[in-house]
Parts: structure tokens; sequence; C-alpha cells
């Protein structure tokens, strides 16, 4: 398979891109696949830390655009996995250091050495979304089912059509099964109807992500450990072009349509 | 040129604004903005806030004279995306501030009687209708002179603006405005009318509050100096 570039990003800050972007890219180089996730978030870098890397960060993205290191020279390896990169987004700068064009020359060159290239898009629809999103194949958007969060992805999907970016496909995090049942949350069906685009993911919120993004962990390094853990390595194999089957949508095909319509033509 | 003679289109990124005549020996370009000044000022509440192409067909115009149309625009509220024009040198200047002037695949077939039998905006029947076949996403604006046909949804947070019906064959959760001219006869139609607000002409409504109500289709129109929603009656 060729090399990939996924971009993550949401519209809406605090949805779970950086903790995605993180948690995917461990499962794939757990898979064998050669990954980079790279920080885009200029000025606010989150990457780093949630990857437990910030104490071996010496080059940053924008010391590579400016040329003061070559791209290899920037890129921090993860001891605990041999396949993981990161490329750190620079603290002391802020967006207006980076174009797309820049980021679409970054991953070219890294296409050449790595599977899959993972960029952790900042919030927000200007300029960092925009050049984030300029090398992407195909963009992951997260959402949470949460009414300002889905508003905002619907945003971004439209943004995305309008530059005929291809067909974006959406994560739903930090669901909560409990408050869905009592109608405190909004059904994983109810973000899919108004944002309409293919679904890669359901992630269950629970208190573990936060303690290992605080320890520099991400859970899927327990690759059975919790029901977050096993749905980011699910989402990790549906990128790699495995069918994995969701478990818990009812979700109503075609087929559940045609058979509404022959048996009220029956009376 | 007079006023209504100026031609107005919804098009994907806004509205497409065409100048008639243009021909070089009688160029008066001042004369022309103040003809699309009155024009504007017609419907404020239809271009408010719109985005505008600006065709300005042979016309060959300097820096300096796309940005008083520029300008001009802006007084109404008016943001000038693109200057459209068969003028290579008109072409050259507008990219030079920065104006779009080719507007791709997006831009409408000509239907070249238009033109001329197009009245200002009045007799909605000779104006053309627009039908949009995707879901309007939030951020997303259409404006259209016209009757506005859309097949999809219209979702919260994206607008329809139109002069005159709006047809939504799917659900309106965002703001519609029908009769946006001024036509306290528009109506709006949709399998699921659950807007953020509805407008018709200059009247303005929320949507009761009732959250899980089944959807059904109905049609929204000024009755006795409010909006009313009416049900489908099928059976």
């Amino acid at each position: 398979m060729a090399a990939r570039v996924f971009t993550v990003t949401s519209g809406k800050g605090g949805v779970g891109k950086t903790t995605l972007s993180a948690n995917l890219g461990v499962a794939l180089a757990m898979n064998g696949r050669r990954v980079v996730v790279i920080d885009a978030d200029v000025g606010l870098r989150n990457l780093d830390m949630m990857l437990g890397l910030e104490n071996r960060i010496v080059y940053d993205l924008v010391d590579v655009i400016e040329g003061r290191c070559r791209l290899r020279q920037a890129l921090v390896h993860d001891k605990r996995l041999p396949e993981l990169f990161l490329l750190p987004a620079a603290q002391t700068r802020d967006k207006s250091a980076v174009s797309p064009d820049d980021m679409v020359r970054i991953c070219d060159q890294l296409k050449e050495q790595h599977d899959f290239i993972l960029i952790d898009s900042p919030a927000g629809i200007e300029q960092g979304f925009r050049y984030a999103v300029a090398p992407a194949d195909e963009v992951l958007i997260v959402t949470n089912p949460e009414v300002s969060a889905v508003r905002d992805a619907d945003r971004v999907v439209g943004l995305l059509e309008a530059e005929e970016k291809g067909p974006a496909r959406l994560i739903v995090n930090r669901v909560r099964p409990d408050m869905v049942r009592r109608g405190e949350m909004l059904d994983i069906s109810d973000v899919i109807e108004l944002l309409a685009i293919d679904l890669v993911g359901v992630v269950p919120e629970e208190p573990d992500i936060l303690v290992s993004a605080n320890q520099g962990r991400p859970v899927a390094f327990s690759r059975d450990g919790s029901l977050a853990s096993r749905a980011f390595h699910n989402i990790a194999r549906r990128l790699q072009g495995e069918d994995v089957p969701f478990m818990p949508l009812r979700e109503q095909g075609v087929l559940g349509r045609i058979f509404s319509f022959v048996r009220s033509g029956g009376d | 040129m007079n006023p209504e003679a100026i031609t107005i289109k919804g098009i994907r990124q806004g509205l497409l604004i065409t100048l008639p005549g243009g021909d070089l020996a009688g160029q008066d370009w001042h004369a022309d903005l103040r003809v699309l000044d009155t024009r504007l000022g017609q419907n404020p509440a239809f271009f408010r806030g719109g985005r505008v192409a600006l065709d300005v067909g042979r016309r060959e115009l300097s820096c300096d004279e796309i940005e008083k149309a520029r300008s001009l625009l802006a007084r109404h509220q008016v943001d000038l995306f693109a200057v459209v024009s068969e003028s290579p040198m008109t072409e050259a200047a507008a990219q030079e501030i920065g104006l779009v002037i080719d507007l791709g695949p997006m831009r409408p077939r000509e239907p070249e009687p238009m033109a001329e039998e197009v009245p200002g905006g009045e007799e909605l029947s000779a104006v053309d209708n627009l039908v949009v076949r995707r879901t309007l996403r939030s951020g997303q604006s259409l404006r259209h002179p016209g009757h506005v046909v859309v097949i999809g949804d219209v979702n919260p947070g994206a607008e329809v603006v139109a002069g005159g019906d709006i047809l939504v064959w799917g659900r309106v959760r965002g703001v519609v405005h029908a009769g946006a001219l001024g036509n306290e006869e528009a109506v709006i139609c949709a399998l699921d009318l659950a807007p953020t607000q509805l407008r018709i002409a200059g009247h303005i409504a929320r949507s009761p509050e009732d959250k899980r109500r089944k959807p059904v289709p109905e049609m929204a129109s000024v009755r006795d100096g409010q909006i009313i929603a009416v049900p489908w009656q099928g059976r």
C-alpha cells in the first residue's frame, strides 16, 4: 500500500484530536506500520506530552521549514515502538510560521520512508486548519456527541467539500453510553444523520485516557485493555483497509426501508 | 443601463451580478456604479452579508475602478470576491487587487435571452429558479432572487435566502428566509421543518419548542401578520 497522509481535525477544540492521533499512531506502529505523527498545533503543542516524548525534542516543525535542520533530525523516535516517530510542533512560535506548501513538501518527503503520516490539526478553521489539511490524502473528522461539536464538524465538512478534498470520515469520540441511554447525550445515529459522512470509529469516554495522557503513555499500548483501547485499534485496522464490524450500531440501511414499504403496501 | 436590467443569479459561492451593456465606446463606469447602487438599495435585506461576483462584460477597468465597485458593495455590506470579464485588462486589474476572475465549473450556464427579458425581480416567474441537490452545511449560505429548491438538508448554521419560495426536500434546521425581496406571499415547505429561524418577507419566527416530535411535512406562510406552519394532510 502506498504511503498515506491522514489529517485529524474537528473544528471544535477539546474533542480528542490529539488523544486520537497519539493512540492511532501507537496502534498502527504496533501493527508494524511505519508511522510519523505530526503535531501541527504550532504554539500550543500537546502531542509530544501525550506520547511522553517532550524531554527528547531537539528540533521541531518550524526548524525544518526554516532550514535549521534536516527533516530526519527533527523526528523524535519512540523507544517503546521502533516504527513510531513524532515531528513536534514549535512551542515558541505561532501558526504564521507554517504554510500549506511547507506541509505538502514535508509530507512528500516523509512518504518516501513511512507508511502512515498522521497530522494532528489544531482546532479552528483558519490558518492552522488550512495548512494541516493541505497535504491530506484523507481527512478524519473527530467530534463528540454534543451539539456544538457536531455543528463545528459540519462546518469543517462543508469547507472540505467546497475544496473538493474528497470525502472525510468520522470518528465519534468521548461517547458515554449511559448518558445516551438516559437521553442526556446525542445518539450516534443523530450525529451521523446530520454529518452524513462515513463512520470510521466510535470511542467511549474512559477515565484511563486522561490518566494515560498525563503519564505520557497512550492507552493503545495495552491492545486488549480498555474498550477505548480496542476502539483505537479497530480504527487503525480500518485505516489499514480491514473491514472491522462496529458492534452497537443499529443502522437502518436501505434494506430496512424497503421492508417498511412492503409492509404498508400490503394493507 | 437601468437598474432593472442588472441581473442577479445565485451561484455556489454567492451571487452573480451581471451588468449588461459595456460597449466600450460609451463606457461610463461612474454612471454604471450609480445604477448598481440604486439596484442594491432596492433590496438591502436580500444582499446584506452576501458574497458577490460581478460580471462586467467587455468593460475595460483599472484597479481603481474595480476598487470603487468594491467599496460601493461594501457600503451595502456585500463582499466582492470576484470580477468576471471578457477584457484581459480588467482581469489583470482584478487579479492585482486579489479578486478571483474565474468562477470555474460553478459558473451557471448562460441562458442568453435572460439579460433582456428579466425585470428587476418583482416578476418572479421570469427569473429562473434554483435547484440545489446537496445538503447545505453549517456556515454555507445560498442566496437567489427566484424560487429555491433544496434536495437535501439545511443544517443548523446554514442559511437560504430567496426572493421566492423555498422548498426543501429534507430537513430544515438552519435559517431560511423566503420572500426576501418583499414578497409576503412566499412560502417555505419542508419534509421536516425545524429551523433555527424562519423568515418570510419582513416576518421572523422561531420554531415552537417541541423537541422530540415526529417530523411531518409542513408549509409555512404568512396569515394575519404572522407565520403559520400547516402540516400536510396526507390522508
